[in-house]
């Protein structure tokens, strides 16, 4: 089972969680289908019964159970993978809350997908931005390279004693979760070096640690536990800088990259021709491939356009929205998510980034685009049509704060 | 099979792992359960309680009464729970990560949490082949927050969601479902189920004992009386108990190995050495029945009549009287 030499091969962003899950040598998996996340769970299973990872494979009776499944084999130090979509992640949303109030770092794939009704497969962020509040580290990506490699930096974050907290893995449902990408992976020698067992340590559930997991202590305590859990939240942004540095010395590569170049200098956010740029658009996920292409062929115009995608989304990139958007004279967040009756009509994104730049001396204009709902795709076209409204705005005063892209019956 | 049974109160062992520090009721039965499974259990246990009263009561935060390791599960989290901390111990052994050693886990649930809302994870769980043991202790209420109305609740009697008026005197109208004969007809590989209450302690801790030997998925549904939600003088919770028991009402029985066996005073029923005492006796003692008539008394004595008259098994199962 060890190999010694990297190799490449191709697998959908699903799959390439499941690889990384193998890699990790996870002890306990709960499936419960839905899509478009399941096909984590089709290859665990398959891996499982190839002999290629030895864990048991729970099939519960719904997501409620799947993540307390998860989360008490956690508690009694197994190394856990979950995952959900959609209206599943909502319906097991207690479990959910649960898994991170008891500090149980499982890693969880969320395939987003629209919330019911009216039912859709496609993606749509609502679903794994409901536990925006809670207590979840939540990271959207990219490719099936980043997916891999952030999956194995989830276990290290979350299971991290200054940390432990559970970890979304978020990719968009259909655009991520089925398109299928070279990956390349590492020996699996090396991934002992970057990935320490999972040790609870004064926290495992077993006879011979006998402690009480989350007693009930009425008024009595819980704001003490929130700031502590706050406190684990603020030191993961140390941690995951560090899981950054540590991947690239043990694997030698940047992490969701399979060229050795220096393509992330920032585990947090992805800036793409951010440093003259007086638009700057943001978004989160698989939108940054049209509005990377628009960009260059507006900047072969001579156009001052780029991009800061978000990978991580909790804990929020405060210091780094701020410093590659301060120079910016119009932020054009793209949200593949909508909050309904939240302030100016905006999506979630727009207003996590709104209010990091609030302290800034000099704030950029910031508008709110809300685009691909339920799956539908944000096309290049969009994408040069956002820039250019955000182009006007930086000359004009604004007049409108939420543009919907490409809706029937709404002006665009 | 089992390797020992508890024959006297003398061979019950001393030590105790459930003790002070709970603050469940004067005369709380669901405590007694507690106490006896965490006895019979001994040290090298994982137990898991889920929401309810033996949550809320028992595990103030510096104060729990548990000296073995104890976890919080969600309402309806008892199956799935069982199933978590059961595959990880199995994974984390077979892995060499952790000491190959037999370890218990024990999931308890009142009636709200195992018998509606958490029913489908408890089904769940019994069919896989983990070694767990699920343990229903049903107040028939859910009593933490305030005594309202389950589908365990008995029929007529009076709860928050279910208070007789003048218009109508009887609001609980369905009658209470038999959770063992679903968990033992559903369940092909489970090995262990039983009734109990602890009015019988012998009988609730051989029960657990067995369970736990036998190994796999294991039932228990105790039933316990409740002096707040049944509202009664708490000194009379044994009585209650064995009332339930004497009165045809809660037949006690374990399924061994696919075999159905009548624990005493039940068996002497069904064999008919022993008359049931009028189920009269057991409801007028509780205030949840206070306004009860005639009328209600003889309903309530003719379904307890046909447990024993028309039922496929009698007491268990009632298929003949649904098929005649
Ligand atoms: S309300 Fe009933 S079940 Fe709950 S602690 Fe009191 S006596 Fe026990």
């Amino acid at each position: 089972m060890t190999e010694l030499v990297q190799k490449e091969i191709l697998l959908n962003g699903t799959q390439a969680v499941a690889y990384a899950a193998m890699y990790a040598d996870v002890d306990v998996t709960a499936a419960y289908p839905i899509r478009p996340y399941t096909e984590v769970m089709d290859t665990i299973s398959k891996l499982i019964a190839d002999g290629q990872l030895d864990a048991e494979f729970i099939v519960a009776e719904g997501e409620h159970g799947q993540f307390e499944i998860v989360k008490h084999a956690s508690l009694t130090g197994a190394r856990t993978l979950v995952g959900t979509s959609g209206v599943g992640w909502l319906y097991g949303m207690e479990a959910i809350v649960v898994t991170a109030t008891d500090r149980a770092p499982v890693v969880a794939v969320i395939g987003n997908r629209a919330l019911d009704d009216p039912g859709a497969y496609g993606v749509e962020h609502n679903d794994a931005l409901m536990v925006r509040d809670v207590g979840w580290l939540l990271v959207w990506v990219d490719t099936a390279q980043e997916a891999f490699d952030t999956a194995l930096i989830a276990y290290r974050v979350g299971e991290d004693s200054r940390v432990l907290m559970p970890v979304g893995v978020s990719m968009d449902g259909g655009f991520l979760t089925h398109s299928e990408q070279i990956v390349r992976l590492p020996p699996r020698e090396l991934v002992k070096d970057f990935l320490p067992a999972y040790n609870r340590g004064k926290y495992l559930v077993h006879p011979d640690n006998p402690i009480s997991v989350a007693p009930q202590v009425n008024e009595d305590w819980v704001s003490e536990i929130r700031r502590q859990h706050d406190e684990g939240m603020e030191r993961a942004r140390t941690v995951i800088s560090e899981a950054y540095e540590s991947f690239k010395k043990v694997f030698g590569r940047y992490p969701g990259t399979t060229r050795d170049i220096k393509m992330f200098e920032n585990p947090f956010v992805e800036p793409y021709m951010t440093d003259d740029a007086e638009v700057i658009l943001v978004g989160m996920g698989t939108v940054s491939k049209p509005i990377k292409v628009a960009i260059n062929k507006m900047r072969e115009q001579g156009i001052k356009v780029g991009m800061l995608r978000i990978r991580w989304f909790r804990p929020f990139p405060t210091q780094e929205v701020m410093k590659y958007l301060s120079g910016a004279k119009v932020v054009c967040v793209v949200d593949r998510d909508y909050s309904l009756g939240s302030p100016f009509r905006g999506g979630v994104v727009y207003h996590e980034v709104r209010s990091s730049l609030y302290d800034l001396d000099e704030r950029p204009k910031i508008l709110s685009f809300i685009g691909g709902l339920g799956g539908r795709e944000i096309t290049v076209q969009d994408a040069e049509k956002v820039i250019k409204i955000g182009l006007e705005a930086r000359d004009t005063p604004i007049t409108r704060h939420t543009y919907w892209i490409n809706v029937r019956g709404d002006p665009w | 099979m089992y390797k020992s049974i508890i024959k006297t109160m003398k061979d019950v062992p001393l030590e105790e792992f459930y003790t002070s520090g709970h603050r469940t009721c004067q005369g709380c039965e669901s405590a007694m359960v507690m106490r006896y499974l965490a006895k019979v259990a001994g040290p090298r246990t994982i137990v898991v309680g889920a929401t309810g009263c033996m949550y809320v009561a028992n595990t103030t935060y510096y104060t729990t009464s548990w000296v073995v390791p104890w976890v919080h599960t969600q309402l309806g989290g008892s199956g799935a729970a069982a199933l978590g901390t059961s595959a990880a111990l199995r994974a984390l052994m077979r892995k060499g990560k952790i000491k190959e050693e037999p370890i218990n886990v024990i999931v308890f649930c009142g009636d709200l949490g195992c018998a509606d809302m958490g029913l489908s994870g408890v089904s769940n769980a019994m069919t896989y082949d983990y070694n767990l043991l699920i343990v229903l202790y049903d107040n028939e209420s859910s009593a933490n927050t305030d005594i309202q109305e389950t589908s365990m609740t008995p029929y007529g009697a009076q709860t928050s969601f279910s208070r007789p008026g003048t218009a109508r005197r009887i609001m609980k109208r369905r009658w209470k479902k038999s959770v063992v004969p679903m968990i033992i007809a559903g369940h092909r590989n489970i090995r262990y189920a039983a009734t109990t209450t602890p009015a019988y302690p012998l009988d609730t801790m051989n029960k657990i004992k067995k369970a736990l030997e036998i190994g796999g998925p294991t039932f228990i549904h105790s039933l316990d009386p409740c002096p707040k939600g049944w509202d009664y003088d708490p000194m009379y919770s044994h009585e209650l108990g064995t009332l339930s028991v004497e009165t045809g009402l809660w037949p006690l029985y374990e399924f061994v190995d696919g075999k159905l066996i009548y624990n005493e005073p039940t068996k002497g029923i069904v064999e008919g050495r022993v008359k049931r005492k009028p189920v009269r006796e057991y409801l007028e003692k509780q205030g949840r029945f206070s306004h009860f008539t005639e009328e209600d008394y003889e309903y309530f004595q003719k379904m307890v009549d046909e447990m024993y008259t028309s039922w496929e098994i009698p007491g268990v199962m009632p298929i003949k009287s649904v098929i005649k």
